[in-house]
């Protein structure tokens, strides 16, 4: 059941333990967060702290062992698999460290990707696809493969492959890691521009501090608790 | 071209050595069994043909029941009329047969034998055996005292050229068939069966001494085209008088033993065919595997992206397809131009004229081509390859975006 509310995300009493030969481990304790639409929000921590596993959970690309996680209004650790997917498709769009393109797909088809998922005509998801590119500086690169585009533009595919389908939430877990300090501190303006222009909310993980100085709100997170939640001007 | 169609082409062409030698192996299959299965129809063929050609005939025209019980008795009254009548119909060889049996004696031996009376002038049309009279001549005409018999017969009845044969049997209205006829010719036929009993006579000779006034026992009809024997044969039995109980009896009735090891040959080839199709979709499904394991990552990704294991799945089904259609596309090709090839010139190996000859078969089979020789085998390996990427596909259903993502 969908649920209008303030905040795209909200998560209670939120805990994740894995197993490793049977040990416990710990990754997530007893997490609340509320994040208010259009936020942008950044979880900070050393490896192993819980970024990605929290980043997993409200991304539905995992689910937790307690507690309750909404997006958007939808509980997402009560969906089953096909449900989780749509949700995925309509309300999540993701950044990965790594970039992640489909290597045999052009920029412009990768962007396409996820449209065609929802459905969307050839024309118009062709129309959309061209404007984002230009949007985050790709223009005249559409027709690029991934391996024929630097690191920072296989990035900035990435983010228009996130964005296209005008998500309520986009997670990027450590998206600017693979980044050189220009490159990255150029992405994080279009995060923020993207942000602004497109009233999307953004979680990101990160290590680095001059990543951290983008965001309105920092989240530091240490053994797999919140230790800190800072907002920002 | 829609973006799934081109993802799955592309994809095809990550690995190009990898598919070029997937699709040779589909490809090489394919090849094999198109022309294993043009020759293989061809060889059945021409073992129909020259089986009916040597006695039997595409047709025959008799009294019911005959074929079970094969008395004197049941006759075709006016047989010959009826078969001036449906060679006037345009039917290109169509003769007369009465047969009888018969103790033939030559001066040291006797044997217990069929004995058959036939159209010297028209048995030509139906039959090879009077073209394979290897000593003496054929019968000269339906009226004369004469008879040729098989070589084996003459063998065993220590007959030669020349010598006279003592016939001795029971005649139509059971009253004693006898005669004595010289022998004209000795043939050999090719079928031992024949060559061993076989004695034939002229066809009104036969009816004296049998007491069969104009009957007969079977009309013979050969020539005809075996693709369309079914409208022929319905052509004939428009033509017959509906008050004689009168039965047109086809090939496959008259020689059950042929269509039966067909049957039994066919059936070991097509194991020999599935083990070959099986050893190629075992390594089409390693292929397929190993595609399907080396992009988990990309996978996950397009989990996480909000596709579903069915949409990857018939993602991995299309790539398998459009695989086989390309090696399958390519066999076809090689294939039909081999059997083409063979249709036209024949094929033949060393030594094969020889073998043949000896069963009164020549030496040289053609390839059968039809729609369906050219595309069973290639269809079969279609089945067979699109299955193989079922179980990777269904593999995919397993996977969790976050493990899929991590995967290395």
């Amino acid at each position: 059941m969908e649920r209008m509310t303030d905040n795209t995300v909200v998560l209670r009493n939120v805990s994740k333990v894995y197993r490793q030969n049977a040990i416990a481990v710990h990754a997530l304790t007893e997490i609340d967060l509320d994040v208010p639409r259009k936020d942008f929000m950044c979880l900070s921590g050393p490896s192993g702290s819980g970024k990605s596993t929290l980043l997993n959970l409200i991304g539905g690309l995992d689910r937790p062992t307690t507690g309750e996680i909404t997006v958007d209004g939808q509980r997402v650790d009560q969906l089953p698999k096909g449900e989780l997917a749509r949700l995925r498709l309509h309300k999540i769009g993701f950044v990965f460290q790594a970039y992640n393109l489909i290597p045999v797909l052009t920029a412009i088809e990768n962007v396409e990707f996820v449209m065609q998922l929802q459905g969307v005509a050839t024309a118009e998801r062709r129309e959309k696809a061209l404007q984002i590119l230009m949007e985050v500086g790709l223009e005249g690169l559409e027709s690029r493969r991934p391996g024929e585009l630097s690191g920072g533009q296989q990035q900035r595919v990435a983010v228009a492959r996130a964005i296209v389908s005008e998500p309520s939430l986009v997670l990027a877990d450590e998206p600017t890691a693979n980044l050189d300090s220009k490159t990255a501190e150029n992405l994080m303006q279009l995060l923020v521009h993207m942000n602004t222009e497109h009233n999307v909310t953004f979680i990101f993980s990160t290590h680095d501090k001059r990543v951290m100085d983008f965001s309105r709100r920092l989240i530091k997170l240490r053994d797999g608790r919140i230790v800190e939640d800072e907002r920002r001007q | 071209m829609g973006i799934t169609l081109r993802f799955a082409w592309r994809n095809l062409w990550r690995h190009p050595r990898r598919t070029w030698l997937t699709a040779s192996a589909i490809a090489f299959s394919a090849t094999l069994l198109v022309f294993m299965i043009t020759l293989q129809l061809g060889a059945y063929d021409l073992m129909i043909d020259t089986s009916l050609r040597v006695y039997t005939g595409q047709l025959q025209v008799q009294r019911t029941g005959y074929l079970d019980k094969p008395q004197i008795r049941s006759t075709i009254p006016e047989a010959a009329s009826l078969a001036a009548r449906l060679r006037g119909a345009g039917f290109p060889a169509v003769a007369t047969r009465a047969q009888g049996f018969a103790l033939a004696s030559s001066g040291s031996r006797s044997y217990g034998v069929p004995v058959v009376g036939v159209e010297p002038a028209h048995e030509k049309e139906v039959s090879t055996i009077p073209g394979r009279v290897t000593e003496g001549r054929y019968l000269s005409d339906v009226r004369a005292q004469e008879a040729v018999i098989g070589a084996t017969l003459a063998r065993n009845l220590k007959v030669k050229l020349g010598d006279e044969l003592t016939l001795l049997g029971s005649g139509k209205d059971g009253s004693v068939a006898a005669t004595i006829v010289p022998v004209v010719g000795i043939f050999e036929s090719g079928n031992p069966e024949l060559d061993r009993h076989f004695v034939q006579l002229p066809l009104a000779t036969f009816q004296d001494v049998f007491s069969m006034g104009s009957d007969a026992h079977a009309i013979v009809l050969s020539g005809l085209d075996l693709r369309t024997l079914a409208q022929a044969a319905t052509r004939v039995e428009a033509r017959l008088p509906k008050d004689q109980d009168l039965v047109l009896r086809h090939w496959e009735e008259l020689l059950p033993g042929i269509k039966e090891a067909i049957q039994a040959d066919m059936v070991q080839n097509w194991f020999t065919y599935i083990v070959l199709i099986v050893v190629v979709t075992f390594s089409i499904l390693n292929t397929f595997l190993m595609s399907v394991l080396e992009r988990t990552r990309e996978f996950g990704v397009m989990l996480a992206l909000g596709a579903s294991p069915y949409r990857i799945g018939s993602l991995v089904m299309l790539e398998s397809t459009l695989l086989a259609l390309l090696g399958i596309l390519i066999g076809m090709g090689c294939g039909s131009g081999l059997a083409v090839y063979f249709h036209f010139e024949g094929f033949t190996f060393p030594g094969m004229a020889e073998l043949y000859g000896q069963f009164g078969l020549p030496g040289v089979i053609h390839s059968k081509l039809s729609f369906t020789t050219l595309t069973l085998g290639p269809a079969v390996i279609f089945v067979f390859t699109v299955a193989a990427a079922l179980y990777p596909a269904l593999r995919i259903r397993r996977l969790t975006p976050v493990e899929a993502i991590h995967a290395v």
